[in-house]
């Protein structure tokens, strides 16, 4: 086994891909830069096109980047992608199993392609199962699953033979609100209590939210943004401060007093409304009340809302995820 | 060697998938049975006329549709794998350190074993029907169709990955097949066809194929006529299998 336990277990400099098309090419992913530590859970962000899936399955051996190295446990994608493939799990956007085929028998066939026993198979095929909360599946046909049942199993086996790194492509993708939430929780216990690296692709605010310790935001084709969710929505736009005022007189003193916080924006006024942003919000409110108060200003209603990562999206690329 | 292993791995899966729903089995046979049954009896008449090659009718008939069997079953494989690749099965497998190449030859290999234990239910049909071969002569018969069988499944799933649309691969597979087996002098020996024709099925390497197997049937084995036809089956699987590894192989590409 390579050094893996000191060093990142994902490390791509420069990576590229562009794909031939009928009228010249197309730039898919245009030069990504990225580090993941072992035992990270880590989110890639971005819409539909924006390169996430091309550059997931550059780093699991399954397309060859146009240009770019990458170190994948401690394997270089271009040199060993054998090395590559036996030490990463990976689960596709389009599932894993044909609806005819037995579930026990399908985890087994895969980890047999792994070079694991049948025995061994079976015993951590189980194993895992019970821990997804799949117990009884095993002699069932996987077409006769629910739509959250299959995408675990699929998770099954990514898992089979204990890979120290899973790649999961859109994981929730068409499942409903409860077997998300019950994946999410899923995921979670997978690292915390196997220690398994994960690197996800979404383009599910929430999900990158609640899920990832660290996210790293794509857009056309590049890393246009990563930190901790924390981290992204304090950095770009701060928290917005909404004053209502019983009047409108004191619009000016109020402005002049939020203004003057460390690191404030300029204060927009609207009619009895001032409103600014701050870069955090919370600590500065009870400041805020007392020199309000000082000053006589007679103020009805204070707000502050936490940017979400919709807001750190729309700054850093002008447009909403949704679009 | 891990190649043998994976090899197993993935045609025990597919073998164990196609067990499961014997009905393909069975309409894959049906048809050419229903030729021996419906089609036969009228060869018999005219086998004696003037142009037929050697040998009774049976001994003309049943290798063009042991011929037909092999390719239209084979190249019909290619549907399976379309369906495996909009599963995920196919990338799922592909992100597995398992030889490319076992990934299409276990598929390969289990389309060849049902391939066979379809032929021996036709063979042992036309015994009923009175075609007369020696034993050695059924092996032989098997073993080429057996190489014509895998070919057309190497091809098969190729031409399936290439496309993966069966919208595309359908007309792709009728275009291809169908003038292979009609200038394979399968229901009719292309010794009665025009020269133009005659020339035409020359070109055709399947055509040779059905030409040794009727050989082997008369039990003239040490032909030339089945030299040829076993060296062209042997590099037809030969060509066929390094292209159906490469398909499998530029899926990661």
């Amino acid at each position: 086994m390579p050094a893996i336990a000191d060093g990142p277990i994902i490390e791509a400099r420069g990576l590229k891909r562009t794909f031939k098309i009928r009228k010249g090419t197309v730039e898919a992913v245009k030069g990504i830069d990225l580090t993941v530590q072992p035992g990270e859970i880590v989110g890639f962000l971005g819409p539909n096109g924006a390169g996430k899936t091309t550059t997931l399955r550059m780093l699991c051996t399954l397309l060859a980047p146009t240009d770019g190295t990458a170190t994948v446990v401690g394997c270089d994608l271009r040199d060993d992608p054998v090395g590559v493939r036996r030490r990463i799990g990976y689960v596709a956007q389009s599932g894993t199993t044909t609806g005819e085929a037995v579930a026990g028998q399908e985890i087994v066939s895969q980890a047999q392609l792994y070079g694991i026993d049948r025995k061994t198979a079976t015993e951590r095929g189980k194993a895992l199962l019970k821990s997804l909360d799949l117990d009884g599946i095993w002699d069932r046909k996987c077409g006769s699953l629910s739509g959250g049942q299959r995408r675990r199993l699929d998770i099954v086996m990514g898992l089979v033979h204990e890979p120290k790194l899973v790649f999961l492509d859109e994981p929730t993708t068409g499942l409903d609100p409860q077997a998300r939430a019950n994946l999410w929780h899923h995921i979670r216990d997978l690292r915390d209590r196997l220690g398994t690296t994960i690197f996800l692709t979404t383009h599910y605010m929430d999900e990158a939210d609640s899920l990832s310790d660290r996210i790293l935001i794509v857009d056309g084709g590049k890393v246009v943004a990563q930190g901790t969710p924390q981290e992204l929505k304090q950095r770009v736009s701060g928290d917005a401060i909404t004053l209502t005022l019983r009047g409108r007189k004191d619009t000016a003193q109020a402005s002049e007093i939020i203004g003057g916080f460390e690191g404030a924006d300029t204060p927009n006024v609207d009619g009895n409304v001032v409103r600014a942003h701050l870069p955090d919000g919370s600590t500065a409110l009870p400041q805020l009340l007392r020199a309000l108060d000082k000053a006589g200003v007679d103020a009805i209603g204070l707000e502050v809302a936490r940017p979400t990562l919709d807001d750190v999206f729309l700054t850093l690329t002008g447009r909403s995820l949704r679009d | 060697m891990t190649f043998f292993k994976d090899t197993w791995i993935v045609f025990s899966r597919a073998m164990r998938l196609s067990l499961q729903n014997p009905l393909w089995v069975i309409i894959g046979i049906s048809q050419p049975i229903l030729y021996l049954a419906l089609f036969g009896p009228l060869l018999q008449a005219i086998a004696g006329a003037p142009g037929f090659p050697p040998g009774d009718a049976w001994q003309i008939f049943v290798p063009g549709l042991l011929v037909q069997l092999g390719v239209f079953g084979g190249f019909f494989v290619g549907f399976g794998i379309i369906a495996e690749w909009r599963a995920g099965v196919i990338e799922r497998m592909l992100v597995s350190p398992a030889s490319r190449t076992a990934l299409i030859a276990g598929r390969v290999l289990r389309d060849v074993i049902v391939l066979i234990v379809q032929a021996i239910i036709l063979v042992v049909c036309a015994m009923f029907f009175g075609l007369s071969v020696p034993f050695i002569a059924i092996v032989l018969g098997l073993i080429i169709i057996a190489m014509l069988g895998a070919s057309a499944s190497f091809f098969s799933y190729a031409m399936a990955l290439a496309v993966k649309s069966e919208d595309a691969f359908a007309p792709i597979v009728n275009s291809i097949a169908l003038p292979i087996l009609l200038l394979s002098g399968i229901l009719l020996p292309m010794s009665l066809a025009p020269v133009w024709l005659q020339t035409l099925s020359d070109i055709n390497p399947f055509k040779h194929v059905v030409t040794a197997i009727r050989a082997v049937f008369r039990n003239e084995i040490v032909t030339g006529e089945v030299g040829l036809g076993v060296g062209i089956a042997i590099a037809l699987v030969l060509i066929a299998a390094f292209v159906g590894t490469r398909s499998f192989a530029n899926q990661t590409k």
